[in-house]
């Protein structure tokens, strides 16, 4: 971490195991990272934090809970980068990216990743887009 | 339901075609164990070589062939269809239905014989014949079909089930192996605590899958003898009683006297044991489970009441499916295979009952069992030995028995 405080992550992943062990690993790479369970959890906390960046799973407690969370926290405040993870392209063989700004405007998410993620995968991300912020 | 079968009549007569045609053209064939209505689209062919065009145009369902015909004979178009490997259902018609001419045209896949000069009553009889066997027959193959896509279905979930406790403990182990948790023993706790739950929820899923495997399969000897349901309900809910206890939870039998049943132990033991570890998996603290045994007219009743989180009726109506678990934020946490309820239905469809539940959302369910006294299907299975290799071989063979018995493996998936 080259930063001297330490960034906030808002992790929100409706599978209990991978968020209790991508919030260990985060906490480990020295982030603070705020995990929750679903959308519904996730907003509570925005209506009073703002986390650096954060990392929302998209089927939770709807099949579409992760768009919706997307775009809540881009309309809260456009400046937190968000990544969207999704099982969708291995499960239902659906595909998108966000590698062009007009794909990324639309999902509101400006990294998808697919499931399974790898943590290096993951981290390699948010250590990305938040030196793109700074 | 009706269907249309196309048949091809083969004859150098004229006269015969004419008369063939005439003969269906209003003729129907009811064909009861499918509830189907089949009515008949009559081409005809002048010679063998025309009945060969004709075939390559389009495969009629049923050929019927005359013999004896200027040029190419029925025996050579016959041979023709069989190395074709058409799907056609042929009736040899002969002048003189002799021993060898028979035994020739069986040989090459004839189905069966009309002798000339034959009675439009004889026609419509062999045509009967022949349509109930084309339709059972395409019956039975969809049902297998069928039945090989539920199973691949089966498989991919269950696999599905399998990999995600697998990946969740495999990435905990990796947490402790790498050190990246750091040694704060509250959160390497509770990571053992989580991987421990995933083991077990895994094992209890192969549990199950045992029990469903031996019941589906007929491969476990199933001894029917006479048991007091009330005892195998006491025993459940011991079973279920430090976790009842430790939640506050009040579990109660309520039986006014004994309630005799002729069944395998076991199978009445994955019943109860099922209906009561989830009226406390699924209730809140401090609720009530009461277990209800009783009887009336030779029949069973388990009815197990909890005041648990409830169900809505959409997810009331698919709960008794495999796999199906529902989903929401007061289910999270709670494991569970989604199989115990499909395998208590099961069951009680073996034992010639059935199981239902009625519930409301946020104030509880009641699941009602019930089983036939004497054992219903179950007492005479419990003869037959062999019985699923029995139903393997008559897909293959009898169309009817195959009907019947891939009816009774779908229901049963």
């Amino acid at each position: 971490m080259t930063s001297d405080e330490k960034k906030t992550i808002l992790l929100a992943d409706d599978d209990v195991d991978y968020l209790l062990q991508t919030r260990v690993r985060l906490e480990g790479a020295g982030y603070a990272v705020i995990a929750v369970e679903g959308q519904a959890q996730a907003e509570k906390v925005l209506a009073n934090t703002r986390p650096d960046l954060a990392v929302v799973d998209l089927m939770m407690e709807h099949t579409d809970a992760g768009f919706a969370l997307c775009h809540h926290i881009k309309k809260k405040d456009p400046g937190i980068p968000v990544i969207l993870v999704t099982g969708v392209a291995s499960e239902t063989g659906l595909e998108f990216d966000s590698s062009t700004r007009e794909e990324r405007s639309w999902v509101k998410a400006d990294a998808l990743l697919a499931k399974p993620v790898r943590f290096e995968q993951l981290q390699a991300q948010i250590e990305h887009l938040l030196k793109e912020k700074r | 339901m009706s269907e249309r079968l196309h048949i091809l009549v083969a004859d150098d007569e004229p006269g015969m075609r004419m008369g063939v045609e005439r003969a269906l053209r209003d003729f129907s064939v009811r064909v009861n164990d499918v509830n189907e209505d089949v009515r008949f689209e009559v081409v005809q062919a002048a010679s063998g070589e025309e009945a060969l065009e004709r075939i390559a145009e389009r495969t009629p369902d049923i050929l019927l062939l005359d013999h004896k015909m200027t040029g190419m004979t029925g025996l050579e178009v016959l041979e023709r269809i069989l190395a074709q490997q058409l799907d056609v259902l042929t009736i040899m018609i002969t002048a003189y239905a002799t021993l060898e001419t028979a035994i020739g045209a069986t040989k090459r896949g004839a189905y069966d014989f009309l002798a000339k000069p034959f009675t439009p009553q004889e026609l419509k009889a062999a045509v009967r014949k022949a349509a109930v066997h084309v339709v059972l027959t395409r019956q039975a193959r969809r049902l297998a079909q069928e039945k090989r896509q539920v199973r691949f279905q089966f498989i991919s979930v269950l696999a599905h089930e399998l990999k995600a406790p697998l990946a969740a403990i495999q990435g905990y182990l990796q947490i402790l192996k790498d050190g990246s948790a750091g040694n704060n023993p509250a959160v390497i706790g509770h990571m053992i605590d989580r991987s421990l739950v995933r083991v077990d929820g895994m094992r209890k899923l192969i549990l199950d899958l045992l029990d469903m495997t031996r019941i589906e399969s007929g491969t476990r000897k199933r001894e029917l003898v006479d048991l007091d349901l009330c005892d195998t309900a006491r025993s459940a809910i011991e079973t279920v009683g430090p976790d009842a206890a430790s939640r506050k939870i009040t579990v109660d039998l309520h039986a006014e006297r004994g309630v005799p049943v002729h069944a395998d132990r076991v199978e009445m033991e994955i019943i109860l044991n099922n209906l009561v570890s989830n009226a406390v998996k699924y209730n809140r603290d401090g609720g009530r489970v009461d277990v209800t045994i009783e009887a009336a007219g030779g029949t069973a009743r388990v009815t197990v009441t909890d005041t648990g989180i409830g169900l809505s009726q959409a997810d009331a109506d698919r709960l008794f499916q495999d796999f199906v678990r529902i989903k929401n934020d007061k289910t999270r946490n709670i494991l569970g295979s989604g199989l115990g309820l499909s395998i208590v239905k099961k069951l009680a469809t073996l034992y010639g009952g059935d199981a239902v539940v009625q519930s409301q959302e946020g104030m509880g369910s009641t699941f009602t069992v019930k089983l036939r006294q004497d054992g219903g299907a179950a007492a005479e299975a419990a003869g037959a030995e062999g019985q699923a290799a029995n139903e393997a071989k008559a897909a293959g063979g009898s169309a009817v028995k195959a009907a019947s018995a891939g009816g009774a493996a779908a229901e049963a998936v």
